[in-house]
């Protein structure tokens, strides 16, 4: 997969001789680029690469000065190469910035543990300061101990909604302006075609944009919005080559620690275990993973067309989206009257975890129904939690 | 969970659809029970969902228990009844046709034109004899006529199984007089010009021109469309009926999406699309492949697959990935179509309402039942000039760096982002002698009358070398 300079030869049969950067036009070109299949050299794709999602960030206007910035880390590739990409242009264009690393500890034994000495050393290499939140502190469970409980259908929910809000709240306590996160072209060209398969024109029109929730305490942005996640495979490789001529100041570990992440991404790619959570065979998300490869093979600007057309839909904005308020019971953003993690845990703690998952139309609208009439009469009578009916 | 956003009444349709046709438990319960016990041995399973009455499809065609979903709980009449009621349903709620209209379906010889025709036919047989037990005689019928695009210049096949398959179809359409349709083979290449020789060298250079493979195919799409068009307006008809059903159009949406046409997709997927001289109409929106291949199959439509092409390059990879989904869950069509539906359509997406019938009250009181959602007031600015899909004032900005090329740079903005990467040639230089293979025709056709999104005048600009803006093609309608 990540051997894309190996397999792109499907165009331009140019004569043997040596090829020169079609950037730089005096360098020998060394890769041909996933993204646009131009034969370039490493000096340009790498700093093709960095100015790419320097355009982006500045172009969009993801920060300003003096901002707390933390970088969603997971310890794969996405978020490490996120990591150094972020404080190098940070560094470079001065954009006075704080930066953090904000990690979640799911607890899952031999998956996270195991990522999450990545980012320990990241950490250490780079002077990010680190925090890890975990869903032990936050809820009082591990994703071990929920699996446990309920089994292996179903607890992705439980971790998806766990996380999500996890990240907000270890942002919180870092009290940090904004939260970027590792998202890549894939991911999002992905998730608009999940979307038009799911039918959910809500998240349908929210899901290209780069940053969401400004409305919220803490937006997320993304500035790998237009970067492939094969040229994010292969930047590690590319910059090992560069460190003694321009890259003085890049500390050699660093460089290591990227290789380790891309090599061992190569690796994980082929035998699936390390990479892909071990309670997730994933197969839904897969199935559109794989067409997306697809596609790209035939034509790489298949996955920036996916997400212009994202873009460009014409979704109407008085298409009625769920309202947002906050859940009554923690205080996080809710569209109910309990947001999701509090229905679940609830659930969790009373034993009965089957509470919230799966779709209940009819009990949903009549709990929608409740919460509307107490927003609009002002009176906070909710009902007691005994005799909540989900 | 799809319902939940409150403007989907009229996607939901199919959905009412089947719920209302599950027992709801009580009187119907007892009332199969009744039947199955009149009848003897049959078990309820067994009965049609809807009359209860007759064994279901599944039981007596094996076709039928071989298509998923629901096609097999029906029995066979109940079937054809509702497929013709989602048609009739289509075409009624939309002003599709009213009884001034002649109307041209386009045959292609596949299950879904096949049923189109049939429909169309019917629903003909039927105004006829209103029309003949009606003592005024007020409402006429509406015409109908059938075409056939002959695309033998590019996907050669052999002279006798073309020469077969258009026998074939002639037998077909005669088979269904009366009233009497008039059938049209043209070959493609007549959009340029009735002299035959010097279109076909034009037009197998012009596609010779498109490296693509996909953009190929999409080129030739349009160039049916511009070849149904014509045939519409040299003889008279008012409606050009396509065939398109759920199934191809849940492809269509990905194939847009998937070459960056988002903002134009919610053009192509309506029911009707009256952005040509001619409008468009798809009463088959609604149904399912899997229905009509059914329905051929239960009446023993013929229908003629030897010229069917194989779709390519993205294409193909996504009408394959399409068709994997429907297998893994036999509502994914209709999901898709659903959310593409819910995008917002344009001012075009339906029939005028001026200067058609203004004498029939009558029909159009009962048209005026369902309305579509309310559309936007403002015309688009400007339309692709290969594609005809219309453009986002934003996306002239060429992801291709064409900053400054003098005439090309102009020609390249008047295609959208999808057009210029796929079918026009990367090289400016080539680009003149590429405009001069596009079909010329297009001036006579739809000169004066609608001055929107004209080859004709976009050619004269061009080779003036004076390029306008994108946005001053269109003086509105």
């Amino acid at each position: 997969m990540a051997t894309a300079a190996a397999d792109a030869d499907t165009t331009a049969a140019k004569p043997k001789s040596v090829r020169s950067c079609t950037i730089c036009k005096s360098r020998r070109a060394a890769l041909k680029r996933p993204k646009t299949l131009e034969q370039i050299c490493k000096e340009c794709f790498y700093s093709v690469f960095e100015d790419e999602i320097h355009r982006v960030i500045v172009d969009n206007h993801l920060f300003k000065r003096g901002e707390r910035v933390a970088i969603g880390a997971s310890g794969g590739k996405d978020s490490t190469v996120l990591a150094y990409v972020m404080s190098e242009l940070n560094r470079r264009h001065d954009y006075g910035l704080d930066l953090f690393l904000l990690s979640v500890d799911e607890g899952i034994t031999g998956y996270r543990d195991d990522s999450l000495e990545t980012v320990k050393r990241n950490e250490i290499q780079y002077g990010v300061p680190l925090k890890v939140v975990s869903y032990k502190e936050l809820y009082g469970w591990t994703m071990d101990e929920i699996v446990k409980l309920i089994g292996l259908k179903n607890n992705c929910t439980f971790c998806g909604v766990f996380r999500r809000q996890a990240l907000d709240r270890g942002a919180a306590l870092l009290k940090v302006d904004k939260v970027v996160t590792g998202h890549n072209a894939d991911d999002i060209a992905e998730t608009v075609l999940l979307n038009i398969l799911r039918g959910d024109i809500a998240r349908l029109s929210r899901c290209t944009s780069i940053t969401t929730g400004e409305d919220g305490p803490i937006p997320r942005c993304k500035p790998f919005k237009y970067t492939y996640e094969k040229e994010i495979v292969i930047y590690p490789c590319s910059m090992n080559t560069l460190t003694h001529s321009s890259r003085m100041h890049t500390s050699n570990d660093w460089i290591t620690s990227l290789l380790s992440v891309s090599f061992n991404f190569n690796i994980r790619c082929s035998s699936t275990s390390l990479y892909f959570c071990i309670y997730s065979p994933n197969a839904y998300r897969g199935f559109a993973r794989e067409f997306i490869k697809d596609l790209e093979r035939i034509r790489p600007r298949a996955i920036l067309d996916i997400i212009k057309s994202g873009e460009d839909f014409r979704i109407s904005t008085s298409t009625k989206m769920p309202e947002q308020g906050n859940c009554e019971r923690c205080g996080y953003i809710s569209s109910q009257k309990w947001c999701k993690a509090c229905v679940l845990l609830e659930g969790l703690n009373r034993g009965l975890p089957k509470l919230g998952i799966g779709r209940s139309r009819g009990l949903d609208n009549d709990r929608n129904k409740d919460t509307k009439q107490t927003n609009g009469e002002k009176n906070i009578q909710s009902k007691q939690c005994g005799t909540l009916d989900f | 969970m799809s319902c939940n956003s409150g403007t989907c009444q009229s996607s939901c349709y199919k959905d009412e659809y089947s719920v209302t046709d599950q027992p709801p438990a009580t009187a119907n319960y007892e009332r199969s029970n009744d039947a199955s016990l009149r009848g003897g041995d049959s078990n309820g399973q067994n009965l049609c969902i809807k009359c209860k009455v007759n064994e279901t499809m599944a039981a007596t065609h094996s076709a039928a228990a071989a298509a998923g979903g629901d096609i097999g709980r029906f029995c066979a009449d109940c079937f054809r009844n509702n497929l013709f009621g989602k048609f009739r349903f289509a075409v009624t709620s939309n002003a599709m046709i009213t009884p001034s209209d002649k109307v041209l379906v386009a045959f292609s010889g596949g299950s879904s034109s096949r049923v189109a025709l049939q429909f169309v036919h019917e629903m003909q047989q039927k105004a006829q004899k209103n029309f003949d037990a009606s003592r005024d005689r007020s409402l006429p019928v509406f015409g109908v006529g059938v075409a056939y695009i002959n695309e033998s210049i590019i996907f050669p096949a052999a002279s006798n199984d073309l020469n077969q398959a258009v026998n074939d179809m002639e037998l077909i359409v005669s088979s269904l007089a009366p009233p009497e349709k008039q059938f049209f083979v043209v070959p493609t290449q007549n959009i340029y010009s009735p002299d035959c020789a010097v279109g076909k060298n034009q037009l197998t250079e012009l596609v010779a021109a498109v490296s693509d493979a996909t953009g190929k195919e999409d080129l030739l799409e349009h160039l049916r469309m511009l070849s149904l068009q014509k045939i519409a307006s040299e003889n008279g008809y008012t409606k050009i009926v396509l065939g398109t059903c759920t199934s191809r159009i849940a492809s269509h949406v990905l194939e847009a999406t998937v070459k960056g046409q988002g903002f134009s997709l919610a053009a192509d997927i309506q029911y009707v699309d009256a952005r040509w001289e001619t409008p468009v109409v798809l009463p088959l929106r609604d149904c399912l492949s899997e229905e009509l291949n059914t329905l051929c199959s239960l009446d023993s439509l013929k229908t003629i697959e030897v010229l069917q092409q194989p779709r390519s390059g993205i294409n193909g990879l996504i009408s394959s990935f399409v068709q994997l989904l429907q297998k893994d869950n036999p509502s994914r069509e209709s999901t898709i179509l659903r959310t593409a539906g819910k995008l917002t359509p344009f001012h075009f997406n339906r029939i005028p309402e001026d200067g058609h019938d203004n004498g029939h009250s009558a029909s159009q009181r009962r048209q005026r039942k369902y309305n579509l959602k309310p559309n936007e007031s403002l015309p688009p600015k400007s339309f692709c000039f290969i594609c005809n899909s219309p453009l986002k004032k934003s996306s002239n900005t060429s992801l291709d760096g064409f900053e400054n090329g003098g005439t090309s740079a102009g020609l390249y903005t008047a295609a959208c982002s999808s057009c210029q990467y796929q079918i026009l040639p990367k090289d400016p230089s080539s680009l003149e002698y590429f405009y001069s293979l596009l079909p010329k025709s297009m001036a006579d056709l739809e000169n004066d009358s609608r001055n929107n999104h004209n080859i004709s005048v976009l050619l004269d600009l061009a080779q003036k070398m004076q390029w306008p803006a994108a946005g001053s093609r269109i003086k509105g309608d």
